[in-house]
């Protein structure tokens, strides 16, 4: 027994790790909602980050969420056709794109620019001591840097999933309307027949999750970035790819979750 | 350069105080059993070789870093005993200038002042920030740097933004944490006149933790050696190495040869 407690480690080095890695996520996601409500609120570089997160992805969104909307409405026309059944499409596109694909193109475009921007960002600042000088100047870098990053996130990521979900939807109809006539507002009138509310708030709130998430882990990565530029490097890489890889997670559970809500 | 003897220490008041200081990385032990006084108006030059243990010492009276066991008494607080909201209000009086000077990158000259004072001081105004800030940044020498961005600055420049951003709190301790290291001998004289200047012009108690004994000679009313995690001399420059002790030999040596 004395042999277990003097082990240097429990299982070996790496597995250890990993689990201390687990344990100090759940203390940086604790500190978080104990840090982020409570005075001094930092409205200045919150709505600083929003702009950072929101407006400046603005373009990448509306390009992707465009192409993507024309896109597999153009792939989708084949197949309803070859049933009779192209008058479906607007419906079709609708509960595709505001369910499913909105949310998650939205979150991995995220993900890959705003994600990788701050772990690089805070990782940068970690390992040139400016997270450092910020505590020896009585400033609370936890506060100032991590809860501001990650109520942007969760607030500007669902925002950005409507736009891009209205954006995909007028890709689509762009297609429609090159092939037959309809008009945009019987098309979005169509499009959103099938969506319930319950549809766009399952959408909204999968945003919010994806958003907290993206803006959790790439801290999280940043925060703590250790060896330099080399850890720098890895901070944003790690924050890209553990970000989708959850994301990934969360929507299947999410979809889970939704669908036995509906089935009730 | 040379150092003036204008200022008054008072040997009955000590500004920080540590006692039986012990600080160890994983296996490896850094420090070992420190005891040291920092008097009120003094400055002292702390030497040693890289990996010594200087900066660790200096981070753990900030609390940037907790000792394994020891007491460091700070004007008056227990540092490894308090709390998050008396630490702060413990480091407002305490200014740390760092070895890479910490300049926040996406802040220009002004802003990187102006957010310390912006953070702490509720009730200030826009005119007293700039006010405060143009004052510290013309007792540095940089007045005329004020909109310049930190990748626009040069290394002494740096160096210079990084301790006014620390004086603009008006600490009663500076922590100069390697002030000369990678500047040119012209930068160097400049840096050691600005830690005197600094020294007289806001009364402050400093460490100045460096391996360059020009400003140790030049900065220091006392130099404590720090030889494999613990003081081996303290005293005066010339009392330090008026000795036959060879680690101080060689120390003293390769860095005037150098």
């Amino acid at each position: 027994m004395n042999n277990f407690w003097n082990r240097k480690y429990i299982f070996n080095k790496k597995i250890d790790q990993y689990f201390k890695d687990v344990y100090d996520a759940y203390q940086f996601i604790k500190l978080f909602f104990k840090e982020a409500f409570r005075k001094p609120f930092h409205f200045k570089e919150t709505i600083n980050q929003c702009y950072e997160v929101g407006i400046k992805s603005l373009v990448l969104i509306t390009l992707t969420g465009f192409i993507v909307g024309m896109v597999f409405c153009k792939q989708s026309r084949p197949s309803l056709e070859s049933f009779g059944a192209a008058s479906w499409l607007p419906s079709l596109m609708g509960i595709a794109i505001i369910k499913a694909l909105a949310p998650l193109i939205t979150a991995l475009i995220c993900a890959g620019k705003v994600g990788s921007g701050i772990g690089a960002e805070l990782g940068s600042m970690r390992v040139t001591e400016q997270i450092e000088a910020m505590e020896v100047s009585s400033i609370n870098p936890f506060k100032y840097l991590v809860s501001t990053r990650i109520l942007s996130t969760t607030f500007a990521i669902p925002v950005l999933m409507l736009y891009c979900g209205f954006i995909s939807l007028y890709g689509a109809y762009v297609n429609v309307h090159a092939e037959d006539t309809s008009s945009m507002l019987t098309f979005y009138q169509n499009a959103f027949s099938t969506i319930s509310f319950l549809d766009i708030f399952e959408a909204v709130f999968k945003s919010v999750v994806y958003g907290f998430t993206i803006g959790a882990v790439s801290c999280f990565k940043g925060y703590y970035a250790t060896q330099g530029t080399l850890g720098v490097g890895k901070a944003a890489n790690h924050s890209v790819v553990l970000s989708m890889f959850l994301i990934f997670i969360e929507e299947i559970v999410i979809v889970q979750v939704f669908n036995w809500i509906r089935y009730f | 350069m040379e150092k003036l003897q204008q200022h008054t220490i008072n040997q009955n008041e000590a500004v920080i105080s540590i006692t039986g200081l012990y600080k160890s990385f994983e296996e490896l032990e850094v420090l070992k059993g420190i005891d040291f006084t920092l008097y009120k108006g003094e400055n002292v030059a702390v030497l040693g070789k890289s990996g010594t243990g200087k900066s660790v010492l200096i981070k753990i009276i900030v609390g940037l870093l907790k000792p394994d066991k020891g007491e460091v008494i700070a004007l008056g607080k227990n540092v490894t005993t308090l709390n998050r909201k008396e630490l702060d209000e413990l480091r407002l009086r305490i200014g740390f200038s760092f070895q890479s000077s910490a300049l926040y990158d996406g802040m220009n000259v002004f802003q990187n002042l102006a957010f310390p004072l912006q953070m702490n001081r509720k009730n200030i105004t826009k005119k007293e920030i700039r006010y405060a800030v143009e004052k510290t940044l013309d007792s540095v020498g940089l007045k005329d740097r004020i909109k310049q961005m930190p990748s626009e600055l040069s290394g002494g420049q740096r160096k210079r933004v990084g301790i006014a951003r620390t004086l603009i709190l008006q600490p009663e301790i500076m922590l100069y944490d390697e002030p000369t290291a990678g500047l040119d001998p012209i930068t160097c004289t400049e840096i050691i006149d600005l830690i005197n200047h600094v020294q007289h012009q806001y009364n402050t108690s400093s460490i100045i933790i460096t391996h360059d004994l020009t400003c140790a000679k030049n900065t220091s009313d006392r130099t404590a050696m720090l030889l494999e995690g613990q003081f081996v001399k303290v005293g005066t420059f010339d009392e330090v190495f008026d000795t036959n002790d060879e680690h101080l030999r060689d120390f003293y040596n390769y860095n005037f040869i150098q």
